[in-house]
């Protein structure tokens, strides 16, 4: 069998894991290419719809990466957003898909690290949870008014 | 607003299991403030619904729209179309727009996405509360604007009950004592005689005791 490489939707906050990513890459630190990066001005703007628009489009596993507590520049995007990653798990629970292909993750600027390290553990984790499992069907949408 | 909480995926996707095609019907007033039934949760819903017949080997097709109401004809006739091509409905506006969508096309099923829940006003972002219960006969402008029916959970029209304790509700102590507010409210208004005054036993018959209510405007009405 082919090996599954899973596709991971990371939303990146601007001020802390993007350049945390960025930092990855300057110190040439390896992390699997399977994460695909969203930048986002706060980890605050991601809502429960594009988590699950992610996924539906299909996305084997999703990140939402925020800023470290008391760190947001907003003040409190990365609580919020840790509470839109809490009810989309819920609903994908419900529906059978399993909330743990969602995660949230904290980290800051300087972390490189801990950006690749996160990159590795959720790319294992989602490789062994196998592919999306509404993946293999993409109906033709009659529209989307989104 | 008329508050509404979206009901378990599990109903939801029971009732939608004969059906290939269906339009998924959002409105744009209450529900869309109380986070229950407006676009967004009609993009998330329909995700999710997708993403769970995917799962099974199915491919729902679901048609999203949001209406600007949903509980008046002029705008349940734009479904016309959309909904010549589905095979059922699901609407995640309150009962009454899910009741119009019946009434106009009486050939497709439709079924509610929500659970209709109160007449409330949100507390904060995130939490709405109970406040009026339709009765038909305000009595906010005694009560100093703390309504007796809807938030004491006795309905009691003179005073609290015995197991009002420390501004809270013996039934639930989550919630405030309806008394408790209207005391407090008097006093800061000035007008603690109204509590004095024995409020007559309350006429039921303008509220759900008539049967279903009709309001006509003469001046309006055609
Ligand atoms: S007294 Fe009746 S109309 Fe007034 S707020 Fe209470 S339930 Fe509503
Ligand atoms: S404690 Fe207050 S709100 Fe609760 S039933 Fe008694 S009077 Fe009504």
């Amino acid at each position: 069998m082919e090996k599954f490489e899973p596709v991971i939707v990371a939303f990146c906050c601007n001020y802390c894991a993007y350049t945390a990513a960025d930092m990855a890459g300057s110190k040439r630190l390896c992390y699997p290419p399977n994460i695909k990066i969203i930048r986002v001005p706060c980890s605050g703007k991601v809502d429960a719809i594009h988590i699950i628009k992610a996924l539906e489009k299909g996305a084997d596993g999703v990140l939402v990466a925020g800023c470290l507590e008391g760190d947001c520049h907003f003040k409190n995007g990365n609580i919020e957003a840790s509470k839109k990653v809490t009810y989309i798990k819920n609903l994908l629970d419900e529906i059978g898909i399993g909330g743990e292909r969602v995660e949230m993750v904290l980290m800051s600027a300087g972390m490189g690290e801990r950006f690749a390290q996160t990159a590795i553990d959720i790319t294992k984790k989602i490789r062994v949870l196998g592919p999306n499992p509404a993946k293999s069907f993409t109906p033709d949408k009659a529209s989307n008014d989104l | 607003m008329i508050t509404a909480e979206r009901k378990p995926m599990e109903e939801l996707i029971e009732c939608l299991r004969p059906y290939h095609r269906i339009l998924l019907v959002g409105c744009n007033e209450c529900v869309t403030v109380c986070s229950a039934g407006g676009r967004k949760e009609v993009g998330i819903l329909s995700s999710a619904l997708q993403m769970a017949f995917m799962k099974e080997g199915k491919t729902l097709e679901i048609r999203e729209i949001t209406l600007e109401r949903q509980c008046d004809p002029e705008y349940i006739e734009e479904l016309v179309t959309d909904i010549s091509q589905a095979e059922a409905v699901m609407s995640m506006a309150c009962g009454c727009g899910v009741q119009e969508i019946a009434k106009r096309f009486k050939e497709k099923p439709v079924f509610p996405a929500v659970n209709t829940s109160f007449m409330g006003a949100s507390e904060q972002q995130g939490v709405w509360a109970e406040r009026c219960q339709g009765c038909g006969d305000c009595v906010l402008g005694i009560t100093g604007g703390i309504c007796p029916v809807a938030r004491c959970s006795k309905q009691l029209f003179n005073g609290p009950c015995g197991g009002s304790t420390t501004g809270k509700c013996e039934i639930n102590p989550d919630i405030d004592c309806a008394w408790q507010l209207i005391w407090d409210r008097m006093k800061a208004l000035g007008i603690e005689e109204n509590y004095e005054k024995n409020m007559p036993p309350k006429d039921w018959r303008t509220s759900r005791g008539g049967g279903p209510r009709t309001i006509i405007r003469e001046d309006l009405a055609k």
